[in-house]
């Protein structure tokens, strides 16, 4: 027969063990396994802090002459002599399809995925665009505009090669990328001058630069970053750079070719 | 009559295959049709002309010379199998086709893998084989083998040196063309830019895998030329006579020119699309003209042959049934020889 005190002895004992689990959670103890992580679901960035690094992509140096694509192998792509895109410079240097992005300091945070495509199009025989931009798992969807076949092949490293016939004008297929790799290669093996570059990172902070050679990589929670510029030819170059809160940088990145 | 003709048709075809197979990789276009054994979705031979362009037209066509080649080889091994009295060459027949099928799937294993090396190299290694038992059948089906070259005054020599000497030079000309398709498909045939030095020396300064299998090429290049001089100075210095001997070794001594060249001049142009694969098929040419110098040279060793014995030697003729090993046998004076005029 259980006596009263020793009910109380029962009941203060669970007292005793809710208080302690009480107090071991506003302690932040407990296993490392449930420490709060700094990765939350949604997009950590506050807004109302966030600042960004913006800049401009020169070319010192002489800049040769753009190399004339020879496409009579298919009449279906006309006979114009378009230029090749590896290395266009404009007015004052300006450096275009150099993909820009923050290689390191964002450290262990997540970010959403982007529902939205990205549409890399295939259109008088060149891919369009010639560099882009993609996170981690947002579907890509690479269209044919043109009225002859191309084959899709992505060469990626980290990521699963891929070849895919679209023979027919209107094509439409879909891919999304499982891991982050900069750049993944994209060619068409039956025309042989297109190529493409599809830069796939795990966050949002990546630009490409158009003829103004400009890039903004906006929406940076305050921190130190190493932002990397990619050029197909010209290779990479890096920079540190830090922000603070609503903080606006600027950073211009040269590449020198040759007689620079 | 018409089978070595025909023979001799399918082996220039599959020369023109091995030509095509070139092209593709000269140009890049191994990778223009990405599916296999269809072509974007269309039966090989319904696929639309004029969707044949860029490397398309390489690729697809590959495939359509290829198929025939198969075609035309499957036609060669049956009638040998119908009208070859000879076991081994209706077995050369059989081996051809088993070779010709196997190489079929390696290419389509190729495309599907996106050309690992490995296969792409086994592919173009492979080729190579179903040529020389293109050639081999076309040799020993034609009347000359057959009448073991008695046109001439005495039947081909029994000339061991000779013999030791080609069939050398001719496994070192293979193993030379596998050092190049491991260069070619690895990407390595610019590795070294300059040419005849190394990076302005005579041993590149600098190693490097590329570089590594560049220069074994070039020197297996020597070793080839130097092999080749050994085998047709012999010929020219003891069967000069010989009609049988004196043309494959002339064309052969042509062939390593113009290979020579082609190799120079692919490095000099860049890999231009056209030096670039036709160094491929003369390649595969000096190989075949090299087996079949090997075999004509061999010729006493096989059934049916008049034995002649080196400048230095004589003897009974060889009877023997088939194979070179039996042959040896027969001539063992402890065993009966075998009945005169038997076929080879």
């Amino acid at each position: 027969m259980r006596t009263r005190s020793g009910i109380w002895s029962i009941r203060a004992r669970i007292a005793l063990g809710v208080l302690a689990l009480g107090l071991t959670a506003a302690c932040g103890g407990g296993a490392p396994a449930e420490a709060p992580t700094t990765a939350p679901v949604a997009n950590p960035v506050d807004q109302a802090t966030a600042g960004a690094v913006i800049g401009r992509i020169v070319f010192e140096g002489t800049v040769p002459a753009p190399a004339s694509i020879k496409m009579t192998a298919d009449p279906n792509c006309g006979s114009d002599g378009s230029m090749s895109e590896a290395l266009i410079v404009g007015d004052g240097g300006a450096l275009q399809n150099v993909f820009v992005y923050v290689k390191d300091g964002l450290g262990n945070l997540t970010f959403p995925v982007p529902a939205e495509m990205v549409i890399l199009d295939q259109k008088g025989c060149h891919y369009v665009p010639h560099v882009l931009g993609v996170q981690v798992g947002q579907p890509v969807q690479i269209v044919n505009s043109d009225a002859t076949l191309h084959n899709v092949h992505a060469a990626g490293k980290t990521n699963r090669e891929f070849n895919a016939g679209q023979p027919i004008q209107g094509m439409k297929m879909t891919h999304t990328f499982t891991t982050k790799e900069v750049m993944v290669p994209f060619k068409c093996d039956v025309h042989g001058w297109m190529n493409a570059w599809v830069g796939v990172l795990d966050h949002p902070f990546f630009s490409v630069t158009g003829r103004d050679g400009a890039f903004s990589l906006k929406g940076l929670p305050p921190g130190t970053y190493t932002i990397e510029a990619w050029h197909e030819t010209l290779g990479t170059e890096t920079q540190t750079v830090t922000i603070g809160a609503k903080e606006s940088k600027d950073l211009a990145f040269t590449f020198r070719g040759a007689g620079a | 009559m018409l089978l070595p003709l025909y023979a001799a048709l399918v082996a220039a075809s599959t020369a023109l295959l091995i030509f095509a197979g070139g092209l593709v990789t000269s140009t890049g276009s191994g990778l223009s049709v990405p599916d296999w054994p269809t072509s974007y979705g269309w039966f090989m031979f319904t696929f639309p002309l004029d969707k044949m362009v860029g490397g398309i037209y390489y690729e697809h066509g590959h495939r359509l010379i290829a198929t025939t080649v198969g075609g035309l080889i499957l036609v060669l091994s049956v009638w040998l199998w119908r009208a070859e009295p000879r076991l081994w060459v209706r077995r050369l027949g059989y081996i051809a086709l088993a070779a010709v099928i196997a190489q079929g799937v390696l290419g389509g294993i190729t495309v599907l893998w996106y050309l690992p090396d490995a296969i792409s190299i086994a592919h173009a290694s492979l080729a190579q084989i179903v040529f020389c038992l293109t050639v081999a059948i076309a040799l020993v089906t034609s009347s000359g083998w057959k009448q073991a070259y008695s046109g001439a005054a005495s039947p081909t020599p029994d000339d061991r040196m000779l013999q030791a000497v080609a069939a050398v030079t001719t496994g070192f000309i293979y193993v030379q063309i596998v050092a190049g398709a491991t260069m070619r498909h690895t990407e390595a045939g610019l590795a070294i830019p300059d040419f005849p030095l190394a990076f302005g020396h005579l041993v590149p300064p600098q190693w490097d895998p590329k570089i590594a299998i560049h220069y074994a090429h070039r020197v297996g290049a020597l070793g080839v030329t130097a092999l080749v001089l050994a085998t047709t100075g012999h010929v020219f210095f003891h069967h000069w006579r010989r009609r049988e001997l004196r043309r494959p070794s002339i064309l052969l001594l042509l062939l390593v020119a113009l290979q020579l060249t082609l190799g120079a001049l692919t490095v000099l142009s860049g890999k231009q699309v056209i030096f670039n694969s036709l160094h491929v098929v003369t390649g595969a040419c000096v190989l075949a003209t090299s087996l079949v110098l090997t075999l004509r040279a061999s010729r006493a060793r096989f059934s049916g042959a008049a034995f002649v014995g080196s400048p230095r030697e004589s003897g009974p003729p060889s009877p023997g049934f088939g194979v070179p090993g039996r042959v040896r046998a027969a001539r063992d004076p402890r065993l009966p020889s075998a009945p005169a005029g038997a076929k080879a």
